[in-house]
């Protein structure tokens, strides 16, 4: 590894391995960078930044990522780092900063694998198959207009905590990324969680699960065998309950003939 | 139109009309829904809109259009719609409910946001927004949106800046994104019904304009490149706002103001783009890494305190080691009615003028510490940390992994970071822009919240407009359709085409040496300097002139790697700061010939005697709405009007109101 002057004796030098890949049909392969100099209180992606600026300067492609809001809510970031979901904390990738890491440390960095989550290009990958298990049902029909007064349903507190809960869901997917079977319970649980602990959600609860359990399937997400990686990697802290919640409305519904 | 003035703008005629029904405000909103004609349902599905952006305002739209029967084409540069940046909003929702029985009422809510907005926002419009408050939780609740409850299972409410009632609904500290999920869900029921069809991963980068009427609009599909054409009976823009234009700010990295920029350079106005809002409690700068600033919910100065030290020589010793007697709670000092709940702009400034006394705290950022402390030490005193971690749990959490610091034992540090512009697309009653078919909601539009934005009025002003305001009055104008149709071969898509074409192939061939974002650091720098908490004449004027000479720097000499026709994240941003550099230009206007203070806007010139905001209602009663002005500025001819914008007042009526000085001491 090449060393640096660094401007602050806390920075770091630092060995990527990073995957490139062209395009969908391309094959993709690890490409090692270095990067010096990194400050303690960079984000991860403000690292990626620099990286890329680097890049640039010499005539490189910048490597492609995703990354909207920065601040851990809208779900748009997701690396696996050396091998885990968003990273050693528990926390998304844009939240993740430098001081986890120490000096001449060697990162690697890759998309979500998924079948049902295709790499775009580099790091981004589609995740439209989520969007399409929501269409199945994860929502309460209510058109605009015909809501009734909002206190007029009390809802228990304990139940509402347990819908907030469920609701925190950012759908990064690291939950499939983390899965030895890249499966999508544990996003599929929280929704039908959040929406079957309310009153609201009573009447659509068990056609909801019915229908999104199948669009799952048809995505290509795998089953989930219960190891329990999807909630550690969760960087909302969405429990494991919620996949029994979803498997208990399921067999609710089969026996109904759902 | 004048000569040019101050050698960079003109001034237009008048805007005679918004459109609002002539009758007192009370009943207003009730006759504009009487009078705007009807559609049948059955032809419904033959008329087609186009909504650009999926946050509070687009996506509610999109929705509601959708279950009404409309045919939708929704668009997000994002990979889903459930990430646009309504998202990150934290602290809460006001709705004149009044279930606190405290007094609120529709009248005070609007009465508090036009107070807020500093008497710089149309009357009709915010009455409206007050009004259609209270159906907006009923709405979300419906929809599965878990707000906090108590423990009998009703809604709970906080008290949020600048007001003195609890009116504030929220989700603990993620309040947009609980909202923007329940839209987002509604939406995605409508593409599995079929009435909406989502484009994500899509960028509008050009209006289409025919016949006098928008009709569409040129997208790029950011995943192949593809240069799409789109057409509609009308167009929406909820894009959201144009802060980025600072670079560092809390909008997310790709929140950008092209969709608006395109359609401004079509022929939309651009009501106050100098209003930005200036955010009083984000986490301070840590570096020249920065990429973006990140808020925390002002909620938290309902039990936080803010000071700083009194004396110099304390800022860098550690708080808790300085005594009480030490400390100056300025806001509580200089504003004893509201404290440390006084509105944005004021807490901002207050911040601003502590660290240039050289008060401030924190690490060293330029010259000065830019920082002041935000204390949680009373409040764990009194409620008990378990209290205080239910409430601001998850800020305390983000607040000590950015800042490695933990804020249960030292006070955290915050500084104004910009957050929201209060300024956008000038639009009437109707949230119709100059263009007729094009209309423009939440953030993307200038209208509710005049020279400040109160907290917690966003997110009801986007769910506002999307859910209740503009689906009834676009369905007025869609009443007039189907307009005659638009081949793909008329002239004015094929010149709208043309034109994204010949830029992105402009853009790739210039291949200089300075990066993006090397052009978009410097532009945030000068705005931040010249246009951000505090202006003045010459150094806007100053501006100006280093945005013309950046602005030629970035055609000459940005260098944009890939090609046009695969994901190119370079040449998306290149697109946008490109327009940025243009916005900079025309705030830098805006804010040169308002020569008083007002809200956000704050003129050196214009200050009371103890540095307050001095307002001048005598001279700038009205909504600056610029034209965009047509050829390029010439600098060998200094007379010339080419290229120079052209500025329209509409003269702000308030007759429900009554206009006065703001004062929260």
């Amino acid at each position: 590894m090449a060393t640096s002057t660094k401007s602050d004796p806390k920075n770091m030098d630092l060995t990527l391995r990073i995957w490139r890949q062209d395009g969908p049909s391309d094959r993709g392969h690890l490409q090692t960078y270095e990067v010096s100099d990194i400050s303690p209180d960079m984000s991860f992606l403000e690292m990626l930044d620099v990286l890329n600026e680097q890049l640039n300067a010499k005539g490189e492609e910048p490597i492609a990522f995703d990354s909207d809001c920065r601040e851990g809510i809208c779900g748009m970031c997701g690396l696996m780092i050396s091998g885990h979901a968003h990273g050693p904390e528990k926390t998304t990738t844009c939240q993740l900063h430098m001081r986890s890491f120490k000096d001449g440390d060697t990162i690697t960095v890759e998309p979500w694998r998924a079948d049902a989550f295709p790499i775009i290009k580099d790091l981004v990958v589609d995740r439209s198959s989520f969007d399409r298990i929501i269409q199945a049902g994860g929502f309460i029909s209510v058109n605009t207009g015909s809501a009734p007064e909002a206190n007029a349903a009390p809802v228990p507190k304990q139940k509402a905590d347990r819908a907030f809960q469920s609701a925190e869901c950012i759908g990064c997917g690291a939950c499939v990324a983390a899965c030895p079977n890249a499966s999508a319970m544990l996003f599929m649980g929280a929704k039908v969680t959040h929406l079957g602990e309310l009153p609201q959600g009573q009447p659509e609860r068990w056609a909801r699960v019915v229908s999104m359990v199948s669009q799952h399937d048809h995505e290509g997400f795998g089953g989930c065998t219960n190891t329990g990686a999807c909630s550690v990697a969760c960087p909302k802290g969405i429990p494991q309950d919620v996949i029994s919640t979803l498997n208990k409305d399921l067999r609710t519904a089969m026996r109904q003939g759902g | 139109m004048t000569d040019l003035i101050h050698g960079v703008y003109t001034e237009g005629e008048k805007i005679a009309d918004t459109k609002a029904p002539k009758v007192p405000v009370a009943g207003m909103w009730e006759k504009r829904k009487m009078d705007a004609a009807l559609v049948n349902p059955a032809n419904r599905r033959k008329l087609s809109v186009i909504i650009v952006g999926t946050g509070l305002a687009g996506g509610a739209a999109a929705a509601t259009l959708g279950e009404a029967g409309y045919h939708v084409k929704s668009f997000c540069y994002q990979d889903s719609p459930r990430r646009a940046h309504s998202i990150a909003a934290q602290g809460g929702i006001n709705a004149a409910k009044n279930y606190k029985e405290d007094g609120d009422s529709v009248y005070r809510l609007f009465y508090d946001t036009v107070k807020g907005g500093d008497y710089r926002s149309r009357e009709t419009n915010v009455y409206r927004l007050a009004e259609v408050s209270a159906n907006i939780i009923d709405q979300c609740v419906a929809q599965g949106v878990p707000f906090a409850r108590e423990y009998g299972g009703l809604l709970d409410n906080r008290s949020f800046g600048g007001v003195q009632v609890s009116r504030t609904f929220y989700a603990r500290g993620q309040t947009g994104q609980q909202l923007l999920i329940g839209a987002y869900q509604a939406l995605e029921r409508q593409v599995a019904a079929g009435t909406v069809e989502m484009f994500t991963r899509h960028e509008m980068l050009e209006l289409i304009v025919e016949d006098g009427r928008a009709r569409g609009i040129i997208a790029r599909d950011l995943v192949t490149g593809e240069i799409q054409t789109h057409l509609a009976d009308a167009v929406v823009l909820a894009s959201g706002g144009y802060g980025n234009v600072f670079f560092l700010s809390t909008n997310a990295m790709g929140s950008n103001v092209t969709a608006n920029w395109r359609a401004h350079r079509k022929g939309a106005y651009f009501g106050n783009p100098c209003y930005t809002q200036i955010h009083p409690t984000c986490i301070p700068v840590s570096g020249d890494h920065q990429s973006k600033l990140t808020l925390m919910s002002e909620s938290l100065r309902n039990d936080g305190r803010i000071w700083v030290p009194k004396k110099r020589e304390d800022c860098e010793k550690d708080p808790r080691t300085i005594p009480e007697a030490d400390r100056d709670y300025y806001l509580e000092r200089i504003y004893p009615a509201f404290g440390n709940l006084v509105p944005r702009d004021i807490a901002s400034r207050q911040a601003k003028n502590m660290c240039d006394e050289g008060r401030g705290v924190g690490p060293m950022v330029g010259d000065f510490r830019r920082g002041v402390y935000l204390d949680f030490a009373d409040a764990i005193k009194r409620l008990g940390q378990k209290a205080v971690e239910e409430k601001y749990g998850n800020l305390f959490d983000m607040y000590a992994r950015i800042t490695g610091e933990n804020p249960y034992e030292t006070p955290m540090r915050i500084y104004p970071a910009v957050h929201y512009t209060m300024g956008g697309l000038w639009v009437d009653y109707d949230l119709q822009s100059t263009i007729p078919g094009l209309f423009v909601t939440g953030e993307a539009n200038f209208s509710d919240h005049g020279a400040n934005r109160l907290g917690a009025s966003a997110l009801m002003q986007g769910l506002a407009d999307g859910y209740f305001v503009l689906p009834n009055t676009i369905r007025d104008y869609l009443a007039k359709g189907p307009f005659p149709k638009v081949s793909e071969d008329a002239p004015a898509v094929v010149e709208a085409r043309t034109a994204v074409e010949e830029r992105t192939k402009r853009l790739l061939a210039i291949k200089g040496e300075r990066s993006v974002d090397s052009f978009h650091k410097e532009l945030g720098n000068i705005m931040w300097e010249y246009c951000g908490m505090e202006r003045t004449e010459a150094g806007l004027l100053k501006a100006i002139d280093l945005i013309r000479g950046l602005r030629a720097e970035f055609w000459r000499n940005v260098k944009i790697l890939g090609s046009a026709d695969t994901l190119n994240q370079s040449l998306e941003k290149a697109g946008r700061v490109a327009d940025f550099l243009e916005l900079g230009e025309l705030m830098c206007i805006d804010a040169l010939h308002r020569a008083e203070s007002c809200g956000g806007h704050f003129r050196a010139e214009s200050q009371t005697e103890d540095g307050e905001a001095l307002r001048h209602d005598d001279q700038f009663l009205y909504v600056a709405a610029w034209e965009f002005g047509d050829g390029e500025s010439d600098p060998n001819q200094p007379g010339s009007t080419m290229g120079a914008p052209v500025l329209h007042k509409e003269d702000l009526v308030y007759e429900a109101i009554e206009l006065k000085q703001r004062s929260y001491k």
